[in-house]
């Protein structure tokens, strides 16, 4: 057992270091393999979810990929570059899927996709996520309630500006005792959504005639503060 | 030999349970047992990492110099959770996104670490490799038990979600108790974690302590010289 202190530190290293390359090595290995299952799946998932809000039968583009880059806007909430798809019919504009987030919710944010069709109708809207408390305020989730099919067919002209809140404040909106925050936040962040629409219409539906290359739009969006 | 291994069993279900006896890994415990499904998945998933982690330290063991044990364990259970983490993401998808981000707190979790640490260090990989399975196995019950009594307790359902772990055709598993049901949020709320594995834990208690008074009074009766 003569082992100096360097030799000891060299065989310690030494075996570190070899785990971790091992470690690295099988990582490696196992992303490559699952790499195309992952992203298969995630694209199938976000199909399921656009299929609920906006019927297959309404486009016959290839969703995903058509797409336009929205800078951070108020109306949407967002404080990052968000996505936009571009539903196409026969190559006529037939709806938009928006991405929002209602900040004012009961418990952190709540991140919505909202489907409008090209006459500035709601096609669907789904709750992508949200920290809502179970049982109360989660019935805006159409896992727990069928509430978010009320803003079903719903549109600015159909209903307008002042209406878009929940009975209690004197909108048209019905919402459950006990937890009128989060549809209040739902409701504003959709209206708001419809407005964001609504200004930047033309945007959305001049940009990006490519339907397999998505495109970065350089058009100022409208209606924003700075 | 056979005798090792019915010892093992019995110590990660019952004895040295690590759910209701040692109390490790309480975070996972507490926080995923919202229903009957999440806590048997998390729980299934932590007993394939720690079985693989276990029965992967035990034959290199004698390689790791004691000074880096740790950094060099918990590198093989990173590495196995992450592997388990992808391979979910890949081929489960569903089940994925509701276990969302408790797969990779199962690296962190006491219990793994802590048979990897004061088993598989010390024995052999076979015995290993059983023991972590049989410790998580008996966390994966703790948590399917709890996680269903608050599901019952909470929202009057069992099993919900099983058609997220094995496609639409299992929905039909889910039983409702009670269609008029409203609910007991407390149950489902943090708090129900506390009061069910606290119930649970009297529980096994309870079934132990009956024992040893059972055992004790035969002992009188056969033996009466011996006590005293």
């Amino acid at each position: 057992m003569a082992e100096t202190p360097i030799q000891h530190t060299l065989k310690t290293t030494v075996t570190m270091m070899v785990f971790a390359l091992i470690g690295t090595a099988l990582l490696a290995y196992f992303f490559e393999i699952t790499r195309v299952p992952i992203e298969a799946s995630e694209k199938e998932a976000r199909l399921a979810l656009f299929k609920q809000i906006l019927p297959e039968s309404a486009y016959d583009n290839a969703l995903l990929t058509d797409v336009v880059e929205l800078p951070p806007s108020a109306l949407l909430g967002s404080q990052h570059t968000t996505i936009a798809n571009i539903a196409r019919l026969n190559h006529q504009v037939a709806g938009v899927i928006l991405e929002a987030v209602a900040h004012d919710g009961y418990s952190g944010d709540i991140k919505l996709l909202i489907a409008i069709r090209a006459d500035g109708s709601i096609s669907g809207v789904r709750v992508l996520a949200h920290k809502e408390t179970p049982g109360l305020g989660d019935y805006i989730d159409i896992t727990h309630g069928k509430w978010i099919q009320l803003f079903n067919d719903e549109s600015l002209s159909k209903s307008p500006p002042q209406s878009w809140q929940v009975k209690k404040d004197g909108g048209k909106f019905d919402y459950m005792v006990g937890a009128t925050i989060t549809p209040r936040a739902v409701v504003k962040a959709v209206l708001k959504a419809l407005e964001f629409f609504e200004k930047n219409k033309k945007m959305l539906f001049t940009e990006v005639k490519n339907t397999t290359l998505p495109s970065v739009p350089s058009m100022p969006i409208q209606g924003e503060k700075p | 030999m056979t005798n090792q291994y019915k010892e093992i069993a019995l110590n990660g279900l019952w004895k040295q349970n690590s759910g209701v006896v040692q109390l490790l890994g309480m975070c996972p415990t507490l926080a995923v047992t919202t229903s009957a499904v999440n806590g048997l998945s998390l729980g299934l998933a932590t007993a394939i990492v720690m079985a693989l982690s276990n029965g992967s330290v035990s034959p290199v063991r004698q390689f790791v110099p004691s000074e880096i044990r740790v950094p060099v364990f918990i590198l093989v259970i990173a590495t196995l959770v992450t592997v388990i983490d992808m391979s979910l993401n890949a081929f489960a998808h569903p089940l994925h996104k509701v276990l969302g981000i408790f797969i990779p707190l199962i690296v962190v979790n006491c219990i793994v670490l802590a048979r990897v640490e004061s088993f598989a260090a010390k024995n052999d990989a076979v015995p290993s490799l059983l023991d972590g399975f049989m410790m998580g196995t008996g966390l994966a019950l703790v948590l399917g038990v709890l996680g269903g009594l608050r599901e019952l307790v909470g929202k009057g359902t069992l099993f919900s979600g099983l058609d997220l772990v094995f496609g639409p055709a299992a929905k039909q598993f889910v039983l409702t108790v009670n269609t008029d049901y409203h609910g007991f949020l407390l149950a489902v709320l943090p708090p129900g974690a506390f009061l069910g594995l606290g119930s649970l834990i009297a529980l096994r208690n309870w079934i132990e302590i009956r024992k040893t008074a059972k055992t004790n009074a035969a002992s009188d009766l056969s033996q009466p010289a011996l006590i005293n």
